[in-house]
């Protein structure tokens, strides 16, 4: 087995094997109905999730609802868009669950979950630091820098995550087919391809 | 049978499929699903722009603001979003017309699309522009609202999983 250090690809893979050989994975994923509906419903969560978020955001940014304090927008939108992320959870969940082994050596889907942690990083900074001193900017049509800043981020991160999610369903870098050195690494392809010749 | 087998739509839809813009999306391997993604952003800033107006008239979300008021600062958005799904959706039915000739939630999309312009511009937004409607015409314009626009995004998914 190669040391890559930190980022074990077997480790990924082992998990993903593990959950391939559930039964109610096998059978979510070759369901008529239901991995439909659960894809459909991932993805018109969307309107609610990002589109309840996004409003928060351009608040932030100065560009929507002026006049409206922001702390009038996080306590009244900002709930029905972690209702939206809690749908999202948990139908990505199921997602995963249906089809663990190539989303887990998708390069999109890994470029999706580092995403998703740099977004929550960014909550995690605009809740620890930025929102500190809200009372002295909670009111003003146009917020600090910092503040734009941690709201362009947001909006920046959560459609990198669409775009890279949307993509997972695209074959052109998956293991099976002939891969750069860099996807190769980069998806954990050589443990896939070893596993399988193995 | 779809709507354009039956009046024979069809060679309008071929023809369609041959335009310059649908032939260069189709021969792309990145094009299609760029647009695609970006459609999908689209999604989320229609959703957005809908939702805030639509539980400000069911009652719930920014109560402290007039319907008019969230109206107001919603509707460039929605617009704008609008414009963006439309610069994406057509480039997108461009490149497989043939397909969405055969396909029921195209037509289904394109019927509740057509209904939910329509209706938010000439209903929905004058109901919310004036803040002394009564409240129950408030909530089923608000639901109408909500039901069409859902309509249009589950039937816009299902595209690609039948024909």
């Amino acid at each position: 087995m190669n040391d890559t250090g930190p980022y074990n690809p077997s480790l990924i893979h082992d998990f993903a094997l593990w959950i391939d050989s559930h039964a109610w994975s096998t059978a979510l994923h070759e369901s008529l109905w239901v991995y439909p509906l659960v894809e459909s419903t991932h993805v018109l969560t969307l309107m609610l999730f990002v589109g309840m978020l996004a409003m928060v955001d351009l608040r932030m940014l100065g560009l929507a609802f002026r006049h409206t304090p922001v702390s009038e927008m996080t306590s009244r939108i900002l709930p029905w868009s972690v209702a939206g992320f809690v749908i999202m959870v948990l139908t990505g969940v199921l997602l995963f669950y249906a089809i663990p082994v190539r989303t887990a050596h998708s390069i999109w889907f890994r470029v999706k979950v580092i995403l998703l942690i740099v977004a929550a990083i960014n909550a995690w900074w605009f809740h620890r630091r930025v929102s500190r001193d809200r009372e002295r900017w909670d009111s003003q049509p146009k917020p600090p820098l910092n503040v734009r800043l941690t709201a362009a981020m947001s909006l920046a991160t959560w459609s990198g995550v669409i775009i890279a999610g949307r993509m997972i369903a695209y074959n052109w870098f998956d293991c099976d087919r002939p891969q750069s050195a860099f996807v190769t690494w980069a998806a954990g392809c050589a443990v896939e391809l070893q596993a399988e010749a193995g | 049978m779809t709507w354009c087998e039956q009046f024979g739509w069809f060679e309008t839809y071929d023809r369609l499929e041959q335009t310059w813009i649908g032939v260069a999306i189709r021969e792309s391997l990145w094009l299609f699903p760029g647009i695609e993604a970006v459609h999908l952003l689209g999604l989320a800033m229609i959703g957005g722009s809908v939702l805030v107006v639509d539980l400000r008239l069911l009652g719930v979300g920014l109560t402290r603001l007039t319907t008019s008021q969230v109206l107001m600062t919603a509707r460039p958005w929605f617009i704008g979003a609008l414009i963006l799904m439309f610069l994406t959706g057509v480039p997108l039915f461009l490149s497989e017309a043939v397909k969405c000739c055969f396909n029921d939630s195209f037509e289904v999309k394109m019927v509740a699309l057509a209904t939910g312009i329509v209706f938010t511009f000439a209903v929905r937004n004058r109901v919310a522009a004036r803040n002394d409607a009564p409240a129950w015409v408030a909530k089923v314009v608000a639901l109408v609202s909500l039901a069409v626009w859902f309509t249009v995004a589950a039937a816009g998914r299902w595209i690609g999983f039948s024909g």
